[in-house]
């Protein structure tokens, strides 16, 4: 089963490197990891996608707390969360084909970033099933090459996974 | 006032109360060398730097204060890696100090450069590249704030040339203040009913106590605890000194190389109540099998450990100390029933043996070094038979007073661990137990025992096989003895080569009069116990086996 963590940790050097290592020594099943600044400046946020049953789950929120930059974790639960993922796919596209691509692209909400007269880049953003079935309709093109940021999330609703600062900063 | 980085790194020690630095220095510690040369605090040059890991882990295990080691960059730094892995796997507050090349040549490649954070990432609890001077004192507190609080461990700080070099004008950087790190002390009260309840409840409880207890500075705790409810405890080789071995109700170390009656008792109990332990598969066996008929109860500070390994049915997170008080606040005496009763006839019926044949035995020998010592020695070991015979023969009494490597299990621990112990304890008698394949791992440590007058007592149990592993292809491996087969130095002179004194013991009545001989000198003693060659370490449960299913 997939889980959905979102891990706010303090901006060091090396910091990445501690979960990501932390993670694979640990063996756990990991889908994907993006990291980006957050509205706090010294604090980065990690979307982290695992694999695994509630055993492991509670064994990855344990182990990644015990690292001493990771300041919260929160479990995002579905229904309550957007979830989005941005991808760059490079299609081959002759002058033919290009008015399909064009219909497809239309259907599905997406973006043509740059064309040529072999090719053309579409950028889509969505979650990771809308991704998924743009990138089946595109394979009888020929996908050339293709980038995925993997997935961020956010709840809905006016709570936030925040970290509180007070005096102690606990 | 304008100080220099080493300057203020040796100010902060002192801060720290670091009395002991071990270390072996090197170009890109040379400002930090300099500045301790006329500071107060004392520095043992070991022959490695593996030994000065070893050596402050042996002084943290024995005082319970942080151990500190020093090295330079690059090969300094790699050889303190095992050290620091094998204090990290057994929860020991070390700081770990290296050198390193000056900033401007970090990433380059350059001499005697190695990533020593990148390196130690899996194996300390955090570590530091300090880039700025003016960040140095803060880190050193950080670093001994992490290393000695919550679920202790190894921290170590990474220090350029140009860092420990360069001036500053120092502030105070006021306390410690790490947003992602506030161990949980206190037990949950509900979660402490629930326990109290299932206490009351149980018939045939067994408490099973780990190096937590010894960390935590609850023997006093847990005897109360034990006594309060009647049920027996059994240890691990980590908690072996958080509860007297002599007691009516030690039922000493449970697993592998445990005794019969504390698997049997953990087989059948109906309440275990695991106590700053974390269910090491070299304790539980078979997992599907360990304990299957009792609930859990398991404490501990550090809340990973909880449903790690097994299901648990009342997780405590906070210290041992705070949570057996809190235990014991609200339990009243218990009487002894057929549980009791039954561990007793155990006890009697399954006692830790062996055969007396004449020959020189490994077991008689760790009696007789309990007796020479009256079981008040601080005994360090290194890893293998000799380690299982000290856990399972010398009965030990005081907390801190077994000293060895448990979880990394780190053949060449013992002696430069034993140095560590004896500077911390300068007037307690230490033995250095060890195998003649363990011993020469750290062999060279020898000559900073002599350097220093330290009067280290060196057991080596001499049976010419690296033993543990020959006993496991004996067992497993229809006795294909392969590569297992020790051609020895004469342990004798190479002592006396040292400066320290030499003795052979081949038979069993000489064993009382050289241990006595070697107590009365006060110098590092090596002595060969020439031993029958292939006794084995009994019982045992077989690698993967359920803990009723012993050999022996």
């Amino acid at each position: 089963m997939k889980h959905t963590l979102a891990v706010l940790v303090l901006n060091k050097p090396g910091v990445l490197a501690r979960i990501s290592g932390l993670l694979s020594r640990r063996v756990f099943n990991i889908e994907s990891i993006t990291a980006g600044y957050t509205e706090e400046q010294d604090i980065t946020r990690i979307t982290l996608v695992i694999n695994g049953d509630d055993r492991e789950l509670d064994q990855v929120i344990k182990q990644l707390s015990k690292l001493v930059d990771v300041i919260k974790i929160k479990k995002l639960e579905s229904p309550e969360t957007i979830e989005r993922e941005l991808a760059l796919i490079k299609v081959k596209a002759s002058p033919a084909q290009r008015s399909d691509i064009v219909d497809i692209v239309e259907i599905f909400r997406a973006n043509i970033v740059d064309i040529n007269r072999e090719t053309v880049v579409i950028e889509l953003t969505g979650d990771e099933e809308k991704i998924n079935a743009l990138c089946v309709v595109l394979e009888e093109h020929g996908i050339v090459e293709m980038v995925r940021t993997g997935k961020i999330a956010i709840s809905r609703g006016p709570g936030a996974v925040k970290y509180i600062h007070d005096g102690n900063g606990a | 006032m304008v100080k220099s980085g080493a300057q203020i790194l040796v100010e902060c020690l002192i801060e720290q109360g670091v009395d002991t630095i071990f270390g072996y220095p090197g170009g890109s510690v040379l400002p930090i060398y300099d500045a301790l040369y006329d500071s107060k605090i004392r520095h043992i040059l070991t022959r490695h730097e593996q030994g000065a890991a070893h050596a402050a882990d042996g002084y943290a295990r024995a005082s319970g204060r942080p151990g500190v080691c020093l090295a330079t960059s690059g090969p300094g730094a790699t050889n303190l890696v095992t050290g620091i892995a094998n204090a990290y796997m057994d929860s020991v507050p070390l700081v770990a100090i290296t050198g390193q090349v000056v900033t401007s040549q970090l990433g380059k490649d350059s001499f005697q450069e190695a990533d020593i954070t990148g390196i130690t990432l899996p194996v300390t609890k955090h570590n530091y590249l300090v880039k700025d001077v003016r960040e140095l004192s803060r880190v050193v507190r950080e670093a001994f704030y992490l290393a000695t609080t919550g679920r202790p461990g190894p921290v170590l700080v990474d220090i350029p040339r140009d860092v420990s070099a360069g001036l500053t004008e120092h502030e105070d950087p006021g306390p410690v203040n790490l947003p992602g790190y506030k161990p949980v002390t206190e037990p949950s009260p509900a979660r402490v009913s629930e326990a109290v309840q299932a206490i009351l409840a149980a018939e045939r409880p067994v408490i099973y106590a780990g190096g937590g207890v010894v960390n935590s500075g609850a023997n006093a705790e847990l005897l109360r605890f034990a006594e309060l409810i009647l049920a027996p405890v059994t240890a691990t080789l980590m908690g072996l000194t958080g509860f007297p071995g002599d007691h009516p109700l030690s039922l000493g170390m449970l697993g592998m190389h445990g005794s019969k009656y504390a698997n049997y008792a953990v087989c059948e109990c109906d309440l275990l109540i695991a106590v700053g332990v974390r269910f090491d598969d070299r304790v539980t066996g078979r997992l599907d099998c360990f304990a299957r008929e009792a609930k859990i109860i398991h404490i501990d500070i550090d809340p990973a450990e909880i449903g790690k390994n097994v299901r648990v049915d009342i997780p405590i997170v906070g210290d041992v100390k705070k949570t057996l008080r809190a235990l014991c606040e609200r339990l009243e005496p218990r009487l002894p029933g057929a549980w009791q009763e039954k561990i007793q006839r155990w006890k009697k019926e399954y006692p830790l043996t062996y055969e007396e044949n004449g020959r020189l035995k490994p077991q008689q020998v760790i009696r007789e070094i309990y007796r020479a010592t009256g079981g008040r020695a601080r005994v360090a070991t290194d890893v293998g038979q000799h380690q299982m015979w000290t856990a399972q023969y010398y009965t030990f009494t005081r907390p801190r007073s077994f000293i060895s490597s448990g979880g990394l299990g780190t053949m060449g621990f013992g002696l430069p661990a034993a140095i560590g112990v004896q500077v911390a304890c300068p007037d307690e008698v230490v033995f250095s137990i060890s195998g003649d394949g363990s011993i020469q791992m750290n062999i060279q440590e020898m000559a900073t025992a002599v350097n220093y007058d330290l009067p280290v007592k060196i057991a080596v149990m001499d049976n010419g096989y690296l033993g543990m592993v020959r006993q496991w292809q004996e067992l497993f491996y229809n006795r294909r003895y392969s590569c297992t087969e020790l051609r020895n130095p004469d342990f004798v002179k190479l002592a006396e080569a040292y400066g320290a004194v030499g003795r052979r013991v081949t038979k069993p009545e000489e064993v009382a009069p050289v241990l006595q001989e070697a107590l009365a000198v006060p110098k590092p003693v090596m002595i060969d116990f020439v031993i029958e060659r292939e006794e084995n370490v009994l019982p045992m449960v077989p690698p993967g086996e359920s803990l009723d299913k012993m050999l022996g």
